[in-house]
């Protein structure tokens, strides 16, 4: 709301301001840890999209003439020629481990971006009504909110997947109802603080309908918080919902899913340890990524917010 | 400070009734039949109504809400569908493992994770800093469950012979038994909630063990917990430092401080003396935020370190859909997060007089 009023200042000499926008997205690119979190995530995006061009094998067909759960063979590293080259191994079921890893990115990033999404756009709602129309309605939809937000998230999920059944779906279902709160909340403060603020009343006053009013003057203001917020919620979600499919009430097999990769081979871990290794690592890089790039959006969206040094 | 007390207990209540309400309505609105589960897929008709009819099934929600909350106010947790026990005995067995877990966890996470973020922000941008900053990044974003299995890989496999083995599963060594206190005590006969808190007691090996002077069972528990404390620990630790550090960092640029340095007080004194009492709250408040990541994570880690808690039990009976269980479960889970989130409101009129006198 702040950053609006310096913009307005600036229209008579736009070539000497940039727009609030791009000098967000000027300071995120210098930020040292989002540079980090941005180049992991584009890696990792390229190895989704090109999943099935990197994998040598089907990630779910089992392979014939192998050993199950054999160690890694790398050919550069010394494995014989004279063997297929299966970087991560083999697992339990004698698949190749590589090709279910690069596989498994695809889901969790499917599995973040999708999971939030809804969550924001269902929270958004909630907290824009709540905070436009006040009264009775507000205090009843945010006690709710409340009573979400007074557990925590990943056993309240649990106990939702424990109704829902086991499985994908519903445990992205659980796990989104379960994040809802959080944006309904940003999003109702925002609403909350400007839709008094006189730029919106002189809209109001020029007869712009409440819909104008929401979308176009009040809830860009939500924007920042969200993206920040978002960010860090993928890097939730992708946790909890390997949690969950460890656990074994998320995927299902034979579903290449980082977590239900970790569930299955756990009591591998004293006889053939890569294969918990890996998919362990491939959840923390990608984790890392959404979490360093969520502090980099913090730090170059809302400058008033950034942390001394960091 | 009695009546700030009163008042935050009050606001207790609703979201602990609203907690129920959710998670009741939800375990039973499922589509999966609880009686085709439990009297297998064949179950007849009548069966399943006469079924039902015992566990008060065939009633609407409303009722048998009201009903379980009644029952609930008596102690009464309802009957476990699958061990036919009463779902309190089961709570009093399991919940002392979680706690206890839950404890020493929160403990690591706390020591370790203010002194690396006092060291971190006195030596801002040192290698100590950028190291503990890079590791609490990565702390924070590794899953719980997945470095449980790797540390009992280190120290039960790499590190077998040597001194630093550490078991990677169970409770305690086999061949260490420790007494019932209920029989240690001759107290058998209780029943109601003298029972349950006996049952509670006897259930924590910590306490047992120190209680009947068996001190190599205390050490052996000890020594089993050192792994999923660590594992459950870490995320805790790693918000907490980075919290500690930038609170730390905050105080050290105002007024105050500066003038304490200017009258000449050493720097430990400035530090510990003036800086960290106003640098506690935030810390005590995500210490606070942080039980929900660590009752998660206990429930994670006890799955991979096979120990008898809170966590196996409630996902066994999701899996068998045992709802009094899961629906018990939930209860204390949601006791337990809304009693540490009263003692941190507690602790910040203690940290900050202002709360109090509002």
């Amino acid at each position: 709301m702040v950053n609006e009023i310096p913009s307005l200042i600036a229209q008579p000499a736009p070539e000497t301001r940039k727009s609030p926008f791009m000098e967000a997205m000027r300071r995120l690119l210098h930020h040292r840890s989002a540079q980090v979190g941005l180049i992991i995530l584009g890696f990792l995006i390229l190895v989704a999209i090109f999943a099935g061009v990197i994998a040598p094998f089907n990630p779910i067909k089992p392979l014939t003439g192998v050993v199950r759960r054999s160690p890694p063979c790398i050919h550069i590293l010394g494995c014989p020629a004279s063997q297929p080259q299966h970087i991560m191994g083999i697992d339990s079921n004698n698949r190749d481990f590589f090709s279910r890893v690069i596989y498994g990115s695809r889901l969790s990033l499917i599995i973040g971006i999708v999971t939030v999404s809804g969550a924001i756009l269902i929270g958004a709602v909630i907290g824009a009504v709540a905070g436009f129309m006040g009264g009775w309605l507000d205090t009843s939809m945010m006690r709710v909110m409340d009573v979400f937000l007074a557990f925590p998230g990943l056993l309240l999920a649990l106990a939702i997947v424990a109704a829902l059944g086991p499985g994908l779906v519903n445990a992205l279902i659980a796990i989104g109802l379960v994040s809802i709160p959080v944006y309904a909340r940003i999003v109702r403060a925002s609403v909350l603080s400007t839709k008094d603020m006189e730029y919106v009343q002189a809209s109001r006053a020029l007869g712009a309908s409440n819909g104008h009013l929401l979308f176009s003057r009040v809830l860009p203001n939500a924007f920042t918080p969200l993206m920040v917020r978002a960010t860090l919620g993928i890097a939730v979600v992708i946790l909890d919902a390997a949690a969950l499919s460890f656990l074994g009430l998320g995927a299902e097999k034979p579903t290449p899913e980082w977590g239900l990769m970790l569930g299955e081979e756990r009591n591998s871990v004293f006889n053939a340890p890569h294969l918990v290794f890996f998919p362990g690592i491939a959840i923390m890089i990608t984790v890392l990524a959404f979490n360093l790039i969520g502090d980099g959006l913090r730090d170059a969206l809302d400058p008033r917010l950034s942390q001394p040094g960091s | 400070m009695l009546q700030f007390i009163a008042r935050r207990l009050i606001l207790v209540i609703p979201v602990l009734i609203g907690i129920l309400f959710v998670t009741f309505v939800m375990t039973r609105s499922v589509k999966a039949d609880p009686c085709f589960v439990m009297l297998g897929e064949r179950a007849t008709q009548e069966k399943c109504d006469d079924f039902k009819k015992r566990y008060g099934l065939d009633q609407p929600i409303i009722i048998q809400f009201i009903k379980y909350m009644g029952n609930m106010a008596r102690g009464d947790f309802g009957t476990s569908i699958r061990y036919s026990r009463p779902v309190v005995d089961i709570i009093a067995e399991r919940v002392p493992m979680t706690f206890e877990l839950a404890m020493f966890a929160m403990l690591f996470a706390t020591i370790a994770g203010v002194i690396l973020g006092v060291i971190s922000a006195l030596r801002r941008n040192s290698a100590a800093d950028v190291v503990t900053m890079v590791g609490a990044n990565i702390g924070v974003s590794m899953p719980v469950f997945w470095l449980g299995l790797m540390l009992a890989y280190v120290f039960a496999l790499l590190l077998k012979n040597t001194p630093l083995y550490i078991p990677p599963s169970g409770r305690l060594s086999s061949g260490i038994d420790l007494p019932q206190l209920a029989a240690y005590w001759h107290l058998q006969n209780l029943s109601g909630a003298g029972k349950f808190f006996i049952d509670l007691l006897s259930h924590s090996v910590i306490f047992t063990s120190i209680v009947t002077g068996n001190f190599r069972a205390t050490r052996d528990a000890l020594w089993h917990l050192i792994l999923p404390a660590i594992a459950v620990g870490t995320i805790p630790l790693a918000v907490i430092a980075r919290m500690t550090r930038s609170s730390l960092l905050e105080v050290m640029n105002q007024d105050y401080v500066r003038t304490a340095k200017a009258k000449g007080l050493p720097n430990r004194m400035v530090v510990f003396k003036h800086a960290m009492r106003n640098a506690w709250i935030p810390i005590v408040t995500i210490i606070g935020l942080e039980t929900g990541a660590l009752l998660a994570g206990a429930v994670l880690t006890e799955t991979v370190f096979a120990l008898p808690g809170v966590g196996t039990q409630l996902i066994s009976s999701i899996l068998a859909r045992d709802y009094p269980v899961v629906q018990g479960f939930v209860v204390v889970i949601a006791i337990i997060f809304v009693t540490v989130n009263l003692l941190v409101d507690l602790s910040y009129a203690y940290l900050d007089p202002r709360i109090r006198l509002e």
